[in-house]
């Protein structure tokens, strides 16, 4: 059970209005949120300071045109924020984010965390096409009955961890029923009471909707066995991941956009595997013939070694490969076996290290004996 | 007469306990396979899963990690941290469907000769039954 601040309007519009409250009642200096920028249909985060600009924020929209989480460790990398703010951001962004601040790589201070029950995002591509606003009533009628929709991102269908574990503030948008009729905010922690206080609306006691939020749970994890079971022994294995890493352009842009790839120099720019001449006559001499660019199985197999323990599934590396190479997918899946191997959940705990930082003295016995 | 086939392995090992155990073994004068080629770290804690990957995907038909026996690392706990990327390393090729069998971890303290000599015919026999690494077939990777 927790508090509930229930505001009398349709939750995208109710939540809002509870922004615009703090930013006026001088509750945090700044917002930071998904923004309408310039043309339709184009959005981006930003942080919003002036009352004004409140008008064009667009808290709710499912879109993701980055990882938040990598975002704010943008900003608090160096110190903690001086100012109070509020972010409103999804639950694997606050999960990527409490990953970068166990790494050191962000600042968790001064930051309210106001989250929600995901209903999902669209892909990237979709907000390009100009059409949009006409796939939003279908996602919150969706939204409304905890289904999935099936144009969401992949990762996103197949997403089980849709309920925020650390935010302060929850709203409630998955299976509830009266979506369009009220924003109803969940205070789970004092902080986020502390925010609330004073806000328009009607303050009551409430639990989250379990019994719709694993409805959804149940939906998803059969779309996640159906996600899983389209990599299968065609696109695995040595001769699989030749011919799925074919179209690989070695842009690099999964890794760019991964919240939890955070490395100022990435080994695999630095000079340790820049190829030369050298390299390249030798895999002549040995192989009759060399791929160029080289390496992107390595590459691949290298960066889930790295970090798919750590891995969120947000989804935006597969998000922003131009070849549509299902990487979301092989993370999710070589993530999950790794997670499990650790009893590992990133982004659960701020206190539980990252597996690769800590070790238990006796686990594995018997191993290497 | 057709060439007997030698794998081609890559052994990553500690200077304090793997590698003085190798020594031991050589100068025990045991019998140590020949497909071994030995790279000498300071700790097997810097064995970086790239290092492995790296020789896996390159086309050495095994790869092995060796260091101190849990809690007798000459850094404390080094050898703690290999054992995780030993697992995670097995967990992801795994998942990939990649041959598993082909690295391989052992640990061998500085008095374990014999215990050397014999890790390693056992590796080697079994890489050779398994037969050189298909990586070595695939040019486009």
């Amino acid at each position: 059970m927790s508090d509930v601040l229930k505001i009398k309007k349709p939750v995208e519009e109710g939540i809002t209005e509870f922004l615009k409250f703090l930013l006026e009642k001088n509750k945090v200096k700044g917002i930071f949120t998904l923004r309408k920028a310039g043309k339709t249909d184009s959005f981006s985060y930003s942080l919003i300071t002036d009352v004004e600009e409140i008008k064009n924020a667009a808290p709710l929209t499912p879109i993701m045109p980055a990882n938040a989480g990598q975002l704010l460790s943008s900003f608090t990398l160096e110190d903690a924020i001086k100012e109070p703010i509020a972010v409103v951001i999804r639950p694997c962004e606050l999960r990527a984010f409490v990953e970068l601040t166990k790494r050191t790589q962000a600042n968790m201070e001064n930051i309210y965390l106001i989250s929600s029950t995901c209903a999902g995002v669209f892909p990237l591509k979709s907000a390009q096409n100009g059409k949009f606003s006409q796939l939003l009533p279908k996602y919150w009628e969706a939204a409304k009955k905890s289904e999935v929709l099936a144009s969401l991102r992949p990762t996103c269908t197949a997403c089980e961890h849709f309920v925020p574990a650390l935010a302060d503030i929850t709203i409630s948008v998955v299976g509830n029923k009266n979506l369009t009729e009220e924003c109803s905010l969940h205070l789970n922690t004092s902080k986020g009471e502390e925010l609330a206080q004073g806000a328009p609306g009607n303050k009551t006691t409430e639990k989250l909707n379990d019994k719709e939020l694993a409805q959804l749970k149940e939906l998803r994890l059969k779309e996640r066995e159906k996600l899983f079971a389209s990599v299968n022994d065609k696109n695995l294995g040595l001769a699989g991941l030749v011919k799925t890493f074919a179209p690989c352009l070695s842009c690099h842009g999964c890794r760019q956009v991964c919240p939890i790839c955070f490395c100022t120099l990435c080994d695999f720019d630095s000079k340790t595997h820049e190829d030369t001449a050298s390299h390249y006559q030798s895999e002549l001499n040995q192989k009759g013939g060399a791929r160029v660019p080289s390496g992107t199985i390595f590459f691949h197999t290298g960066r889930m070694i790295h970090m798919a323990v750590s891995c969120v599934n947000c989804g935006m590396c597969s998000d922003v490969c131009p070849a549509d190479i299902p990487v979301a997918t092989l993370f999710s899946m070589v993530g999950e076996s790794l997670q499990k191997l650790f009893d590992y959940l990133p982004g659960r705990d701020l206190e539980e290290p990252a597996p690769s930082e800590t070790f238990i003295e006796n686990e594995f016995a018997g191993l290497g004996e | 007469m057709e060439k007997e086939y030698t794998p081609q392995i890559i052994g990553f090992l500690c200077t304090w306990c793997s590698y003085t155990g190798a020594d031991l073994a050589g100068v025990s004068r045991l019998q140590i396979p020949p497909s071994i080629r030995v790279i000498r770290l300071m700790c097997s804690g810097r064995i970086d899963p790239l290092f492995v990957t790296k020789a896996f995907i390159s086309g050495s038909d095994g790869v092995m990690m060796m260091g101190c026996h849990p809690g007798d690392c000459h850094y404390q706990k080094g050898n703690y941290y290999t054992r995780r990327r030993y697992k995670t390393i097995n967990s992801v090729f795994e998942s990939l469907h990649l041959d598993t069998e082909r690295i391989f971890l052992s640990w061998v303290s500085a008095s374990e000769g014999v215990k050397y000599a014999h890790v390693t015919k056992e590796f080697s026999d079994k890489i050779t039954g398994l037969g050189p690494n298909p990586v070595k077939k695939e040019i486009f990777l």
